[in-house]
């Protein structure tokens, strides 16, 4: 029987057991919309800008571990998920993005809504596809889902011109596929695996640096046994939190820029770095040639290209990190490694992540409070700055999939919509986004979406009047001049009708989206507001007004070795000088 | 140290790849010489020959990057296996009445073909290693050059096998 190419589609997302899609309608995909509308078992969520409908199909793929789905039109459409896929792309998350596309007659004349989505996206997708051929349909969207899904997940976009829509095809979906170029290394190389026991074996000083790619490969569990068995201790990406529990007494911490002193101090210090499903990032290694300078580097990863690519790794093995940890746990035992975990102790004591307890409104108290008030058991979205790196700091998270934050792109906006899609795959979880004013309102129309689904998310903004983490580099490295980053009014605004000066009254916002709004300028308010938000079914937008000049720290400055860490504007200008 | 290396690459045949290999170098700075595309045996895949300057590490990213393309079927490294390497020119030169001996002659020394003749121009088609087309540019330019176009390399593994596998 022939079905519509916007009937198959649908099959096709059937097939692939996705249950929900988020998008935005327009011209020449509304014959995929029009198929929708009887359809009962995929939700349809609209959102109202479409990076909010990507940044929600992410949010979704990281919290559940399923592919996200986005489904928008041409021309604008499509260009408006660029920053989505390219936040995708950079975090290895598996999306695949339905665009539509003016019909095949029409590519190429500019037409109306016509953009060239495939060659836009190129760069920052894992592969993309254009359908000019109703009859090649099926295959490419059961291509796009094994591709976004397998090896190192990644964002796969198909686009879909309307006349492909609305042919007449046969509706075959393949069981399996097999595409020539695309060939993944899953299971170790014994030789490699063997080595890197010899390595741990011999190893004085390991420190497994583990990443995202862990939280990809559902490795958590082997993770876990392998740091219990031996006794190493651990430090995690911003991208890995949550891959080891931060309560355990082997995790020491973020590294990099903003890494506790533990971390960068055991870097430094290390004889054997065992990387997992992490990629030697910048802001993770901070100067490249004096990064662990006296270690030996183990990399596990499934893509090749990632090993050896900014620092040369001794022992490379490519595969899947939970069939490798796996393979791993059956040959290693108790370390010996005592001097070194005392050291490690020492620094943990002599170090620990801090800020001035006083009667000022500080954010990381916020978020402390708020680990404990939620147990420590909300899922925690952010957005990008200083919101994200305290964030990190001071919330211990437990389990995979439990922080969702843009690493890779830093993608401001990210927060909020991608709490949408983790609170519609995880409706019985609490949701929480922990935003700065500045990057809030960078998707703040997502804000219709919550309240049309009527969804109980918890946005709780770092409110400082300022794009904070630029304030802060100004503040160190540009002798306080703050270009470009206050957000308050320019006329210093009337001091009795609001005395911050703040713009938008975010109590006031809350409550034209249906939701609560609350504001708080006072410690000792903090737990009370927090626990009435807890407490409330609705979406809350929680206004926290915190000290405008608090700085995230410690800080590596950009470019300098791991333990250089600076914590003032004093240190970053000695630091300068020397 | 940089030096220059010379990749076959098996592609699908389909548009939109050359754009998205024609991207890697330029979205990841890699220095690309050369470049050429054509039909294989199998008319579902072209080949290219890449010719990039890079140190061992470099080179080594590009294969990676490469490899990881879901249209790349093979990188093939043709420096590091015995191949033939074949670039074809075709140069047009002034040529007085009083030039156009001598210039057959270095046409004939390099194994070349004169493919077309005016009043005063001459145009040869030569083929030939890189070095061999750059001293025949080099010969031929007192004489005055008044276009060349160049095809790039194209590169094949000698023996038996394909691309060089061992």
């Amino acid at each position: 029987m022939k079905i519509s190419g916007a009937q198959a589609v649908v099959e096709a997302l059937r097939k692939e057991k996705v249950k929900v899609i988020f998008g935005i309608p327009g011209g020449v995909i509304i014959p995929l919309f029009d198929v929708l509308y009887d359809v009962k078992d995929i939700d349809v969520i609209i959102t109202r800008h479409e990076q909010g409908a990507i940044h929600a199909a992410d949010g979704y793929a990281r919290s559940s571990g399923k592919p996200g789905v986005c489904l928008v039109t041409s021309g604008p459409g499509a260009t408006n998920i660029v920053t989505g896929l390219a936040t995708a792309y950079m975090d290895s998350v598996p999306i695949v993005a339905l665009t539509g596309q003016v019909p095949t007659s029409l590519i190429g004349n500019d037409a109306f809504q016509e953009a060239d989505t495939t060659g836009i996206t190129r760069p920052i997708t894992k592969h993309n596809f254009i359908v000019k051929d109703p009859d090649e349909l099926v295959t490419v969207m059961k291509k796009a889902f094994y591709i976004a899904t397998t090896g190192r997940p990644g964002p796969v976009l198909i686009d879909l011109p309307k006349d492909i829509l609305t042919a007449e095809i046969e509706f075959n979906y393949p069981e399996t596929i097999k595409i020539p170029g695309y060939n993944i290394t899953t299971k170790g190389n014994p030789r490699q695996i063997k080595k890197v026991v010899e390595a741990i074996k011999k190893a004085k000083r390991p420190l497994v640096y583990a990443g995202g790619g862990v939280i990809s490969s559902n490795a958590s569990e082997e993770l876990k046994q392998f740091i219990k068995k031996t006794g190493m201790p651990i430090t995690l990406t911003l991208m890995g939190l949550g891959a080891y529990p931060g309560t355990e007494p082997e995790f020491i911490g973020m590294l990099g820029m903003h890494g506790t002193k533990t971390a960068n101090y055991a870097v430094d210090k290390c004889d054997l770095l065992i990387a997992i499903g992490a990629r030697f990032d910048d802001r993770v290694t901070g100067k490249l040639s004096m990064f662990a300078p006296h270690a030996r580097f183990i990399h596990i990863d499934i893509d090749p290209a990632s090993i050896s690519k900014n620092v040369t790794i001794d022992i490379p093995v490519v595969g899947d990190a939970k069939e490798i940890l796996k393979e791993i746990n059956r040959h290693i035992d108790k370390l010996d490694i005592e001097d070194w975990i005392k050291q490690i102790e020492a620094w943990k004591k002599e170090h620990p992540l801090t800020y001035e307890n006083d009667d000022i409104l500080r954010p990381q108290y916020i978020i402390e409070r708020l680990y404990e008030l939620t147990k420590g058991d909300a899922i925690i979205t952010t957005e990008v700055g200083q919101n994200q790196m305290w964030a990190a700091q001071f919330y211990k998270y437990t389990r995979p999939r439990q922080f969702i934050t843009s690493g890779g792109l830093g993608t401001m906006g990210f927060g909020l919509p991608a709490a949408i899609g983790a609170q519609i795959a995880n409706p019985d979880s609490l949701v929480v986004d922990i935003a700065g004013d500045g990057s809030i309102q960078m998707n703040i129309q997502e804000l219709a979406t919550i309240a049309q689904e009527d969804l109980p998310i918890k946005v709780l903004i770092l409110n400082n009047g300022y794009l904070g983490m630029v304030r802060q580099w100004q503040e160190f490295f540009y002798n306080k001049r703050y270009s470009g980053v206050d957000l308050r009014k320019r006329s210093g605004g009337n001091q009795k009708e609001d005395k911050y000066n703040y713009i938008p009254d975010f109590v006031k916002l809350a409550e034209a989206y249906n939701a609560v709004g609350m504001r708080i300028d006072k410690k000792a308010d903090v737990d009370g507001a927090i626990q009435e938000a807890l407490k409330t079914k609705k979406a809350v937008i929680m206004d926290f007004i915190i000290n405008p000049e608090e700085n995230v720290t410690p800080m590596v400055p950009a470019g300098a070795p791991l333990h250089k860490m600076i914590s003032s504007k004093e240190d970053a200008e000695n630091y300068l000088l020397a | 140290m940089e030096k220059e290396y010379t990749l076959g690459v098996i592609v699908e045949n389909k548009s939109g790849v050359l754009a998205h290999i024609a991207g890697l170098f330029s979205g990841r700075g890699f220095n690309i010489t050369g470049l050429s595309v054509g039909e294989t045996e199998n008319p579902e895949y072209s080949r290219m020959t890449i010719v990039v300057r890079g140190d061992d590490k470099i080179v080594e990213q590009i294969k990676k990057q490469l490899n990881k393309f879901i249209d790349v079927i093979k990188v093939m490294d043709l420096s590091s296996v015995p191949s033939v390497h074949r670039e074809l020119i075709l140069i047009k030169v002034k040529a007085t009445q009083s030039k156009r001996q001598e210039i057959f002659q270095i046409c004939e020394v390099f194994k070349g073909k004169i493919v077309d003749i005016s009043h005063d121009t001459l145009t040869l088609e030569v083929t030939g290693i890189t070095d061999k087309i750059e001293a025949l540019i080099s010969l031929l330019k007192p004489y005055g050059i008044i276009e060349i176009a160049r095809t790039g390399r194209v590169s094949i593994s000698r023996g038996f096998k394909k691309g060089g596998e061992r």
